[in-house]
C-alpha cells in the first residue's frame, strides 16, 4: 500500500477514535483503550496487538490528530511501558495471550511499568548485575536488590534482568522477565536524592517469585531482549520536536529578560553561547527526526542524549553564576508526598541546578555516551576489558 | 524553491552528491591540489570548464530563464560540500558563493545576463570586491567610485581576485551606490600571500575602469545582502565537507596507528575527542542546511538562521581541524601530511564573511536583547513554603 493511502487510513481511524471518544470528556483509560482497538497505539505494531503492521513514521500522523483533539500524551503517562516495555513484550513474550494481556493495560495506563536494570553494583557495567533467579519448578525465585526505579511504588509490572547462570561469562548468564510488582517478597522503598526529593526507588526482592511464563525470551539470552529495551528507550528520548528557544533554554533565556540588573558582557557572552548549542541540537533533532521516516536513523541520532545532558548542567550552572547570591537559597529539603514519583522535580531553578547533576549518569553517563558514539558511530575498537571470558563469580567486584 | 522537505534529499540530489564527489576525487586528489595551490594560476582552468559545462554544478540554483538549470539552493550546497571535503581548486568562493546569487538576485539586462550565463557556464570566473562587516553589507565600507561608465578606487584583499576573469565590484555614484562588472583585465591586481594557498587573494586597484552595471542604488543593497546570505550558507556547507572529510581521516588514523600495543582508537582519551569532533560536525551539519533551506524556501529568517550556521560551523571546524593534527600526533604537523592545509583552510573560512563571534554576537541582539520574561521557573527564595 502506498504511504499517502497508509496516512489516509491512519488519519480515517484517528478521527474515528475521536469522535467516538472524545479525549475531553472521557477518561483516559477509555481514551487509550480506543486508540489500542483501533490499532494506533502503535501502528508499526500487528493488528490484534495496538497496532496496524505499518511503518513507524505513520504514528506522527496519528498523534497529531489524537493529542491536537486533546489526547494525553501517553509516553509522559507510562514512560516505561510505552518506550521500553511495548516492544519487549510485544517481540519477545512466550504467547499471543500474554501480549495481549500485557498490552493492553499498558495501553491504557491502567497498569504502569517500571524497568528493574541498575543496582547498587551494576550501573554503566550493568551486564555485571548480581540479581539471581533460580529455577523451581515451573517458578523463578529472585534475590537481590535494584535501584533508580522510577515509578516502581505505582507500578503493576517491572522489566527485570536477572543473573541465571553466575558459571558463564557475564553477558551470557542473563535472562529477562516480567516481574508482578504486587508478588510477595517484593519490597519497594523511595530513595531520597540530593535535590532533598524522592523520585526513584530502591527494590528488594527476597524469595520472590516468577512464573516461567514470564519469561521474556530464552533462558541466557537476557542481554539481547534488554538491548531491544535499550534501543527503544532512545528512540523514545529523541523523537519529538521542539521549538527553537524552547526547552532548558527558555529558562535561562527568561532569567535573562527578567533581570536587566545583573546583566553583563561576560554573562551574554555565555548565555549566547548556551542558546547556539542548544538550537543546533534542537535542529539536530528536527534533522534526526527527518532521517527515522526516510530510511532510518543516522549518528545525528546518538547526539542528544550528549548534548542535552551537558546542555541542562551548563544552562544551570549559568543561572546560578547570573543570581549570585540569591541563588543560593531554596525551597528546602523537606520530603514533599508522592515520594518516588518521578515528574515533580521541576521545582524552582536551583532545584533543577541540582536536578542537573544527574543528567550525565542517568540513562547512560557522558562516558558510556562518547563510548557508544565512538565505538557504534565511528567504528573505532572497544577498550580493553580486565573481565573478558570470565566467568561471572570470577570477577572481582566493589 | 526547494521541492523537498527540510532536511530530505532526494533520489536525484542522492545522485548529483555521487556524481560530484565522483568528479572531485578524480580531479581535486590531494597531489593535485598540492600542484595547484602553489602554482601562478592556483587551479586547472580545464578543469572548471567541465565543472561549468559537464557537471553544470556552478551555478545549480539558476533560474532556467537564466541559464541555469533551475534547481534549488539545497542542489548548490551539496555541491559545495564536495568541494569543501576535497578543498576543490579555483574561484569558488568568488563565482559560485557571491558573485553567481549577486547576478540572480540583481535585475535582468544584457551585462547581468551574459555576464551569468558565462559564469555558470565555467567559461568565465569572477570575484565578488565588496567589502562585507562580518558578512553584512556596510555601505561605508565601499571604498570605490563610479562616474558614469568607469569605477575608480581600490578594493582590499579580494578571495579570487588575482585569477578571476571578471570583477564584481560595489561603487557610489552620484545617484548611490551600484553594484558594477568590471573586466579584470581592466584593473590592476596584487596578488597577497596567504596563510590558505588553495583560497588566494588580490588587492584590486580601478582606475577609470570601464564598468558595466549590474544593479543601481534602489537595488544593489537587497542584492549584495542576498549574496552575502547566500554565500555564508553555502560557505557553512563547505565548512561541513572539510570538517567531514578531517573526522574520517582522524578515525581512519586512529584505527590503524598501534602504541602500547593497542590501537590508539581504543584509548578512551582518543574515542571521547573524536565523539566530540562528532557531536560538533552534526551540529554544523544541522544549522548550515537548516541556513541552505532557509533561504531556499523562506521558512525562517536568513539573517538569523545564516549567523547561526556561521558561527556554529566556523567554530565546528576549526576545533575540529585542531583535533585532527592532535589526534594524528607529529606526523600532522608535517607538511607532509594534509591535516595543515585542512587546517588553514578552517582558519580561513573561520575569518572569511565574519567570524564565529560575530555572527554568535549578532545571533545575541537577535534572540536576547527582546527577549521576554514569561515562560521561564521561579527563583526559590528560602522564605518557608
Amino acid at each position: 500500500m502506498s504511504t499517502v493511502a497508509d496516512a489516509e487510513r491512519v488519519e480515517d481511524l484517528a478521527r474515528r477514535v475521536v469522535a467516538e471518544h472524545d479525549p475531553k470528556n472521557v477518561p483516559i483509560p477509555e481514551f487509550l483503550g480506543a486508540c489500542y482497538d483501533a490499532g494506533l497505539s502503535w501502528v508499526h505494531f500487528p493488528e490484534g496487538f495496538g497496532g496496524l503492521g505499518l511503518s513507524r513514521g505513520m504514528q506522527a500522523v496519528a498523534d497529531r490528530i489524537l493529542q491536537g483533539a486533546g489526547g494525553p500524551v501517553p509516553l509522559g503517562l507510562n514512560p516505561m511501558g510505552y518506550g521500553m516495555a511495548a516492544p519487549t513484550v510485544r517481540e519477545h513474550a512466550q504467547s499471543d495471550d500474554l501480549k495481549k494481556a500485557l498490552l493492553r493495560p499498558l495501553a491504557t495506563t491502567e497498569d504502569i511499568w517500571c524497568q528493574l536494570f541498575s543496582e547498587p553494583g551494576a550501573g554503566s557495567d550493568l551486564a555485571g548485575l548480581a540479581t539471581t533467579a533460580v529455577p523451581d519448578g515451573d517458578e523463578w525465585v529472585l534475590n537481590g536488590q535494584k535501584v533508580w526505579t522510577s515509578l516502581a511504588h505505582r507500578a503493576r509490572w517491572g522489566l527485570l534482568l536477572a543473573r541465571t547462570d553466575p558459571d558463564i561469562a557475564k553477558h551470557k548468564g542473563l535472562t529477562y522477565f516480567v516481574l508482578d510488582m504486587h508478588a510477595p517478597g517484593v519490597e519497594t522503598r523511595p530513595l531520597r536524592q540530593m535535590t532533598g526529593q524522592a523520585e526513584f526507588n530502591e527494590v528488594y526482592m527476597t524469595d520472590a517469585r516468577i512464573p516461567d511464563s514470564h519469561r521474556l525470551g530464552a533462558v541466557g539470552n537476557g542481554w539481547n531482549v534488554a538491548m531491544t529495551t535499550l534501543m527503544n528507550e532512545r528512540s523514545a528520548l529523541g523523537a519529538s520536536g521542539s521549538r527553537r528557544g524552547s526547552g532548558t533554554i527558555k529558562d535561562a533565556v527568561a532569567l535573562w529578560a527578567s533581570r536587566p540588573d545583573l546583566h553583563t558582557p561576560v554573562m551574554r557572552d555565555r548565555l549566547s553561547q548556551l542558546w547556539l548549542r542548544s538550537e543546533a541540537q534542537r535542529l539536530t533533532s528536527e534533522r534526526s527526526r527527518a532521517s527515522a521516516t526516510s530510511g532510518g536513523p543516522g549518528p545525528e541520532a546518538s547526539v542528544g542524549k550528549l548534548v542535552g545532558a551537558l546542555l541542562n548542567q551548563h544552562i544551570y550552572e549559568w543561572c546560578m553564576d547570573l543570581l549570585g547570591p540569591e541563588g543560593i537559597l531554596y525551597d528546602g529539603y523537606a520530603l514533599a508526598d508522592g515520594a518516588g514519583d518521578a515528574g515533580d522535580w521541576r521545582g524552582p531553578i536551583q532545584q533543577r541546578y541540582l536536578r542537573s547533576r544527574a543528567n550525565t549518569i542517568e540513562g547512560g553517563t557522558t562516558e558510556v555516551m562518547r563510548n557508544i558514539l565512538g565505538e557504534r558511530v565511528l567504528g573505532l575498537p572497544g577498550d580493553l576489558r580486565a573481565d573478558a571470558g570470565m566467568p561471572w563469580k570470577e570477577i572481582p567486584r566493589g | 524553491m526547494a521541492d523537498n522537505a527540510e532536511f530530505r534529499f532526494t533520489e536525484e540530489q542522492q545522485q548529483l552528491r555521487a556524481a560530484v564527489r565522483k568528479f572531485c576525487a578524480d580531479n581535486f586528489d590531494e597531489a593535485t591540489v598540492r600542484r595547484l595551490m602553489e602554482s601562478p594560476v592556483p587551479f586547472d582552468v580545464k578543469v572548471w570548464n567541465r565543472l561549468g559545462a559537464e557537471l553544470g554544478v556552478l551555478g545549480l540554483s539558476v533560474p532556467e530563464a537564466d541559464g541555469g538549470v533551475g534547481g534549488s539552493l539545497v542542489d548548490q550546497a551539496i555541491a559545495v560540500e564536495a568541494f569543501g571535503a576535497t578543498l576543490a581548486c579555483g574561484p569558488l568562493f568568488g563565482t559560485v558563493y557571491l558573485a553567481v546569487p549577486a547576478l540572480v538576485a540583481s535585475p535582468a539586462g544584457p551585462a547581468r545576463d551574459e555576464l551569468l550565463a558565462q559564469l555558470v557556464d565555467g567559461t568565465r570566473t569572477a570575484a565578488f570586491a565588496v567589502a562585507d562587516k562580518a558578512g553584512a553589507f556596510d555601505p561605508a565600507s565601499v571604498t570605490v567610485t563610479a562616474n558614469g561608465d568607469t569605477v575608480s578606487g581600490t578594493v582590499q584583499r579580494v578571495v579570487d581576485g588575482a585569477a578571476a576573469d571578471e570583477i564584481v565590484v560595489a561603487a557610489t555614484g552620484s545617484d548611490g551606490i551600484g553594484l558594477y562588472a568590471v573586466d579584470a583585465k581592466d584593473t590592476r591586481r596584487t596578488p597577497l600571500a596567504t596563510l590558505d594557498l588553495t583560497r588566494p587573494q588580490a588587492t584590486i586597484t580601478f582606475t577609470d575602469s570601464p564598468a558595466r552595471r549590474l544593479a543601481g542604488p534602489e537595488e544593489a543593497e537587497r542584492v549584495i545582502t542576498h549574496a552575502l546570505q547566500v554565500g555564508s550558507a553555502l560557505l557553512a556547507v563547505e565548512q561541513v565537507g572539510a570538517a567531514q572529510h578531517l573526522l574520517d581521516l582522524a578515525v581512519e588514523y586512529a584505527k590503524s596507528r598501534l602504541q602500547f600495543g593497542r590501537q590508539i582508537g581504543s584509548f578512551q582519551a582518543v574515542k571521547h575527542k573524536l565523539a566530540d569532533m562528532l557531536v560538533d560536525l552534526e551540529h554544523a551539519r544541522s544549522t548550515a542546511y537548516h541556513a541552505v533551506w532557509a533561504l531556499t524556501d523562506g521558512s525562517d529568517d536568513p539573517a538569523l538562521a545564516v549567523s547561526i550556521a556561521q558561527a556554529t560551523a566556523s567554530a565546528a571546524l576549526s576545533h575540529i581541524a585542531a583535533d585532527t593534527i592532535q589526534v594524528h600526533g607529529g606526523i600532522g604537523f608535517t607538511w607532509e601530511h594534509q591535516a595543515h592545509l585542512y587546517f588553514k583552510r578552517a582558519a580561513t573560512d573561520a575569518a572569511l564573511l565574519g567570524t564565529a563571534e560575530q555572527h554568535r554576537s549578532r545571533v545575541a541582539d537577535f534572540v536576547l536583547d527582546d527577549a521576554s520574561a514569561e515562560g521561564g521557573t521561579r527563583v526559590a527564595d528560602g522564605l518557608p513554603v
